[in-house]
């Protein structure tokens, strides 16, 4: 595939693996954070870990939406799809999210909820136009990257005119959640989670842009790279971000260069201006209340907004007393911290978020990593 | 974090649709977002939308970089650390 | 006056008509839909017979007998449909103990309402998947239920087979160092069907890969008679039926990412919804582990084969407590391929 293989070549991944090797300066530890839940995929999918140096760390961070998405706001979606002959069209990653009461949206389909899994909101809208006399909800969910697609759905059934068609609006920012982690007590204060630089998200960027990270680097004084989704990507964006450590650099720096440029893409940006405003607060899961994180449907396009459609009234729920995933989510405890880990929360019993999406750092480290440490052999042949 | 793919455009079709190929799977995809695609561009694909158009010069610089800033080892030893 | 000849039975129309509870009620509706359309296709004297049983003459031996159910959605695909599915699928489950299949049963649920058409389509498909093969469909049964209460048609086949004396072929027989052979490309099947997915439809050429693999599986194991281990991964994939073989055999596997065959279409529709080829379903590809020493020998008796010509040697068998699976990615790390969790979904993140 274009632009695709070229990244993954095995040969120049050594060969950065080895520059990286070069450049780290042995005397001091490197903890990186990759923001981005889909690099937290590609690290553990191609290994990369194995190709760094012992006093380079990656931290995970909290850039999976559908990790972040807390109980209530799952709960109030099964209450959608409960309202009798409503059909609630989502993404499929949300299917087994974890509710209340051993509830998911899985087991709600199984119980007779008319939810139906889509691959883009613009099939929600057609489900919708397709049926006429139905109320269709669409699960809105993701960062930057996906919210222009729902403001295009809420523009295309304004358009159609579709009275029967809302929209569950969950969509959430990412500097917001980066300043979070900076500001956390851990971070800023305490010193306890030591947080040199950023990875930067690759999608998110391509609608934002560049810009929006430059307020992180001058204020907090931590670089950030941009780096696109292929493993050839991260890795030369670690190697960027060690090079501004030793060169005592805080600077935005972009490798995805050729998807992303300063400003992003104004038209998007401009789409989802026009769609949504800030919520004052927005409660995330494991980060607790978070201030302008989130995103609500405006005044003017009520009549698509679920939540004042139906009334939805959203009830905050704490998550299970052994579950660590708001810890692991900021950083400050790795998966095997969590006594739960690998036991009672599996990725076919998940207790908490971090173990159900494919790019929670529990369940990638259960897939991708759990053996690591464990000696193998292959017997010599007979 | 949002899995999105790069794609050929093979076809524009009104409203604001492509056809995009990626090795010869093909799919209806919208151009809302993006302005100015041509056949034969390549878009970043995410949830049936087109985001960005991706610029081949800067992805054949960024190939180079790579293979720029690491020098092959001179002899072929195992790999990094 | 009409010119009606005295002895006429009006056949069933199997353009317009449909299932209903007659069909099942075992009186004369059930009779004629019976013999005009299974008995007809399946076409053979143990049918004809219009018995309850089957008599086969059977050589002594070992048997060995599977069965299988067929639930997939849509009924028909590029590449074949539920009724070559379930006389494919049955074959080689009896095929992969290295045993010749010899005769299957097939049963089928209908629900009220389904098209006769749709019914005869499959059947007809039945019947040619069957006669390909040489394995007869010699009994059967028919029970329809009520709207709502079935997906249009449920299959289930069963079949029984002879495994040649010194052929000892299980999944607890793996043994560290043996090699791991694949048949050919993965994932073929499963994208094939979710190409067809309502909201998720793209256009791709892929077909299903379902076929019948006991001539391949003959001659396999009559040029390495020693096989340890032979298995067909359909639902779960490469990776759930390694996995499982793995947990018999109380050893771990290392495989090879770039060894693996995949299709560039099938790359490609995974890339696009976030899928692992390795956990796609196949309805036409075997997995082989045989001693080290014979690898190479058999790999080229598959290859010889029309549905072994991408055979593929892709890792090897190795020591391990954990009972891992691990991959060594093209990128040059190491990572577990574990049993899938729940059902294969797409994903936007």
């Amino acid at each position: 595939m274009k632009y695709i293989d070229e990244f993954r070549d095995g040969a120049l991944a050594r060969r950065l693996a080895a520059a990286i090797a070069r450049e780290a300066d042995p005397t001091r530890n490197y903890s990186l954070m990759e923001f981005c839940g889909g690099h937290t995929h590609a690290i553990s999918r191609y290994g990369i870990k194995d190709l760094l140096p012992a006093n380079v760390h990656m931290i995970h961070g909290p850039g999976c939406p559908v990790c972040v998405l807390p109980v209530g706001r799952i709960d109030n979606a099964i209450e959608l799809a409960g309202r009798p002959g409503l059909i609630l069209a989502t993404y499929a990653d949300t299917m087994r999210l974890p509710a209340s009461n051993g509830l998911s949206l899985l087991k709600a389909k199984a119980r007779g909820a008319d939810i139906r899994m889509v691959y883009s909101s613009a099939d929600a809208v057609r489900i919708a136009r397709d049926n006429p006399h139905r109320e269709v909800v669409f699960f809105a969910i993701g960062f930057e990257t996906t919210t222009p697609a729902t403001a295009v759905a809420i523009k295309e059934a304004a358009t159609l005119g579709l009275g029967n068609f809302s929209v569950f609006c969950n969509h959430v920012l990412t500097p917001a959640a980066i300043a979070n982690i900076l500001e956390s007590p851990e971070v800023r204060e305490l010193g306890t989670v030591p947080l040199d630089g950023f990875i930067g998200p690759a999608h998110v960027s391509t609608v934002i842009g560049s810009q929006p990270y430059e307020y992180f680097s001058e204020e907090y004084r931590r670089p950030v790279v941009i780096a696109g989704f292929e493993p050839l990507d991260v890795m030369q964006a670690i190697l960027m971000l060690i090079r501004q450590l030793n060169d005592g650099r805080a600077e935005v720096e972009n490798e995805f260069t050729r998807a992303v440029t300063r400003e992003g893409n104004a038209k998007a940006k401009a789409l989802v201006a026009d769609f949504f405003e800030l919520r004052r607060s927005f409660e995330w899961r494991g980060l607790g209340e978070v201030p302008y994180s989130a995103l609500r449907i405006k005044e003017k396009y009520r009549s698509f907004d679920a939540e004042a459609r139906y009334g939805l009234e959203y009830r905050s729920v704490p998550d299970n007393k052994a579950c660590e995933c708001g810890a692991i989510l900021r950083g400050v405890k790795k998966p095997t911290d969590c006594k739960v880990f690998g036991t009672v929360c599996t990725p076919e019993n998940p207790i908490g978020s971090c173990m159900v999406s494919s790019e929670g750092a529990c369940a990638a480290h259960y897939t991708y990593g759990r053996f690591k440490g464990v000696p193998v052999t292959a017997a010599a042949a007979p | 974090m949002c899995l999105a793919i790069p794609a050929r455009v093979v076809a524009l079709s009104e409203p604001d649709t492509a056809l995009i190929d990626v090795d010869g799977v093909r799919k209806r995809i919208s151009l809302a977002l993006v302005d100015a695609v041509a056949v034969g561009d390549y878009v970043i694909v995410h949830v049936g939308y087109a985001l960005a158009r991706l610029d081949p010069e800067e992805a054949a610089r960024t190939l180079a970089l790579f293979a720029e800033a690491a020098p092959a080892p001179l002899a072929a030893t195992g790999t990094g650390p | 006056m009409s010119d009606v000849r005295s002895d006429y039975v009006r056949p069933v129309d199997f353009k317009r008509g449909r299932v209903d509870m007659t069909h099942g009620a075992g009186g004369r509706a059930m009779a004629q839909l019976i013999a005009e359309l299974f008995v007809h296709e399946f076409d053979n004297d143990w049918l004809r017979a219009q018995n309850d049983s089957a008599c086969m003459e059977v050589p002594a031996g070992r048997m060995v007998m599977a069965t299988d159910s067929h639930v997939v959605s849509p009924l028909f695909f590029p590449g074949g449909d539920i009724g070559s599915l379930s006389v494919h699928g049955t074959i080689n489950d009896v095929a992969m103990s290295g045993a010749k299949p010899l005769y299957l049963a097939a049963t089928f649920v209908l629900e009220e309402g389904f098209a006769l058409a749709d019914l005869k389509r499959i059947v007809v498909s039945m019947a040619a998947a069957s006669r390909a093969a040489g394995v007869p469909i010699v009994t059967g049964d028919t029970k329809v239920v009520e709207k709502g209460k079935g997906d249009g048609v449920f299959i289930t086949t069963t079949g029984v087979g002879m495994v040649p004396d010194g052929v000892d072929i299980g999944g607890d027989r793996a043994c560290p160092g043996d090699a791991i052979i694949v048949s050919g490309s993965i994932g073929d099947h499963g994208v094939a069907i979710m190409s067809l997915r309502e909201n998720l439809s793209f256009e791709t050429g892929i077909e299903s890969d379902t076929a019948a693999l006991h001539g391949l599986v003959a001659a396999m194991v009559a040029s390495v008679p020693g096989i340890h281990c032979l298995r067909d991964p359909t639902r779960g994939g490469l990776a759930t039926t390694l996995n499982e073989i793995a947990a018999q055999s109380r050893c771990g596997m290392v495989i090879r990412e770039r060894d693996v065959p995949v299709k560039a279409q099938v790359n490609a529709a995974c890339e696009f919804l976030g899928l692992d080829p390795l956990y796609v379903a196949n309805e036409g590809k075997l997995v082989a582990i045989v001693p080290q020493a014979q690898a190479l020998h058999l790999l080229s008796t598959m290859r010889a084969h029309p549905l072994g010509r991408d055979a593929a040697l892709i890792g090897e068998v190795v020591e391990d407590p954990l009972h891992f699976v691990q991959l060594e990615t093209s990128f040059g790390g190491r990572r577990n391929v574990d049993w899938l969790t729940g059902e294969q979904l797409p994903r936007i993140c």
